[in-house]
């Protein structure tokens, strides 16, 4: 819900690129069979760039990301990850990327701080003079909330334990590019809290570009710099979620109260309805509140928008 | 291609799982029974069936069997552990996860083949040391009979790792374990394991001698026994050259095909396949 969250000039806040690209993609398709999956799939992400990823299930999100992961061959396009075709990516690539797929059963038997240390061992030879790598155990650990379950067996874990260790593993590597395929999924409120603030942590301290997946839009409207939205296999909105939420909100929602009656009203400049009806009670107006499309109305209204147009 | 350091930090984090592994499977109760249960019926079988004679000979035919259990225990382990392994571990993310990690995938298998080498060399050592006390006319006195057996276990695990890394990647599910296990208790069988492989067929035995499955056996019967029993095999003899040229060959073919073919399922792991497998082995299970 945006209640006149903002007083400057929403262009401001839309994605400035910042520094390097980290990820280039251009005309991305992917064609199985017949059945094409993505049509043509467009943008740039940028270093330290928190990008949500957002679109209806087979929408493209899961076939781009392990397009860009290295883990699924293209059919056609350009695409360009920490400057490598992630298509011929080597282990030296690999090492600079951290993945968190959607859900993962492994090493059951194992406990917690040996498999972080047995994964992070991988990673000792790849250091390089801006980043030390593997990161350390136990702060590592710390990091993500497990301190108390460190020598638990894995499979003891509950789902939102076993979720942690899964990002505390996706970036035991300290990696420049982290793809988190729905992160949170299974959290409660307070371990989802914990993880934002890593995720900001992540992306201002360490400049690590962080491409994820989720079906909460609550989420990606508070991590994401810029959220771009697939549908029928292409890139159909791209923008920071202030941008995406003012593309939608020519109509807002007006709510105030009148000696003890409350009103709604829908308006389209909410900003002159807003000035008359003051002109016209002055103080006798109470509890305003103007409500602009929330996030979620203009996903949805996009999504409909888009698919409406595939239908006719 | 690859640095020396990165081969060094791949090689010693796979010895790192597999030494990992071998602790965990040893201080969990359900996989000490998997050592233990064969042993125990082995040994068991073996006794029972001391006072049976190999048919032409005086020799009892539980001592007999002791090697050729021996034998097909370190061939079967290397095929079907290793095998039933991977394709578990590609249902439940560890081969995935191998492969988001800088040459994981290297690790993960110097591991696998580390684990599954000490595995079966744990349930050889637990049948042979009791079964050299318990059974009559087996023995390890001479260390040329340690050095049969030294080449015998290391040429039978190389020549069935590679089949079991194959058959692994081949088949995606570990429901596959009962296609699989069938033909090899039939193999099992006509291998003279248990019963003097020359009063079989004659095509049962040339099927027999195709694998590795026989060859093992034959070697480590060749090391553990008196000389004379070589009179009940094939050809009389103990017949080590042959068993050299099949183990050999086996090998030597396997460590050719198996890395192309575990490059290939490799390539093919993705988070969506793996949730695809998954999908079919529930609607299976339903």
């Amino acid at each position: 819900m945006t209640v006149l969250k903002q007083v400057g000039a929403p262009a401001a806040t839309a994605a400035v690129p910042r520094g390097d690209v980290a990820i280039e993609v251009d005309d991305l398709r992917m064609r199985y069979g017949s059945t094409d999956v993505l049509t043509g799939v467009n943008f740039t992400a940028h270093r330290g760039e928190v990008i949500a990823l957002l679109g209806p299930n087979g929408a493209g999100k899961t076939t781009t990301i392990e397009i860009l992961e290295g883990f699924r061959m293209r059919s056609a396009g350009h695409v360009s990850v920490l400057g490598v075709d992630p298509a011929h990516g080597d282990e030296r690539w690999r090492a600079r990327l951290g993945i968190v797929l959607q859900s993962w059963r492994d090493h059951g038997k194992w406990h917690v701080r040996e498999l972080l240390d047995y994964l992070g061992s991988y990673y000792t030879c790849y250091s390089d003079d801006r980043i030390q790598r593997p990161w350390r155990t136990d702060e590592l650990i710390d990091a993500v909330g497990l301190t108390e379950h460190a020598h638990k067996r894995i499979r003891r874990l509950s789902g939102g334990q076993r979720r942690r260790l899964d990002v505390a593993i996706g970036i035991v590597g300290r990696p420049e590019l982290l793809f988190l395929d729905e992160p949170t999924a299974g959290f409660d409120p307070e371990a989802r809290r914990d993880f934002h603030d890593l995720v900001h942590q992540l992306s201002d301290i360490d400049e690590t570009t962080i491409l994820l997946t989720t079906h909460d839009l609550d989420e990606a409207d508070k991590l994401a710099d810029r959220i771009m939205i697939l549908g029928g296999g292409r890139v159909i909105a791209n923008g920071s979620p202030d941008a995406l939420a003012l593309r939608m909100s020519s109509e807002a929602e007006v709510r105030w109260s009148r000696d003890g009656q409350r009103f709604v009203h829908g308006t389209t400049d909410a900003t002159t309805f807003v000035r008359e009806l003051f002109g016209q009670y002055g103080s006798d107006i109470a509890d305003l509140e103007v409500r602009r499309a929330s996030l979620e109305d203009t996903y949805m209204a996009l999504v409909r928008e888009f698919e409406s147009g595939v239908a006719g | 291609m690859i640095r020396r350091d990165e081969l060094t930090t791949a090689v010693r984090a796979g010895l790192r799982q597999s030494r990992i592994e071998l602790r965990l499977t040893l201080t969990t109760v359900s996989d000490l029974m998997n050592y233990l249960v064969p042993t125990v019926l082995f040994l068991g079988a073996m006794i029972f069936m001391r006072g049976h004679k190999v048919p032409g000979t005086t020799f009892s035919l539980g001592s007999v069997s002791l090697p050729s259990v021996l034998g097909t225990g370190i061939a079967l382990t290397g095929v079907l552990t290793l095998g039933l392994k991977l394709a578990e571990e590609r249902m439940d993310g560890t081969l995935l996860r191998a492969k988001a990690v800088p040459h994981g995938m290297l690790g993960y298998l110097v591991g696998k083949i580390t684990l599954v080498s000490a595995a079966s060399m744990i349930g050889f050592v637990l049948t042979l040391v009791p079964g050299l006390y318990l059974l009559p006319g087996v023995s390890m006195n001479t260390p040329a009979a340690w050095l049969t057996l030294l080449w015998v276990v290391a040429l039978g695990l190389l020549a069935s790792l590679p089949i079991g890394a194959v058959i692994g990647s081949i088949f995606s599910e570990p429901s596959w374990t009962g296609i699989i296990t069938l033909p090899m208790g039939g193999l099992i069988a006509i291998s003279g394991t248990f019963y003097p492989i020359t009063h079989f067929p004659a095509w049962l035995r040339d099927i027999a001698q195709v694998f590795p499955l026989y060859w093992t056996g034959l070697g480590m019967r060749s090391a553990m026994l008196p000389d004379r029993l070589a009179a009940v095999e094939i050809g009389g003899s103990w017949r080590h050259l042959a068993t050299l040229g099949v183990l050999g060959a086996w090998a030597v073919l396997g460590l050719a095909l198996a890395p192309s073919v575990l490059r290939r399922m490799a390539r093919k792991e993705s988070g969506s396949n793996m949730e695809l497998r998954r999908a079919k082995a529930i609607a299976r299970a339903h």
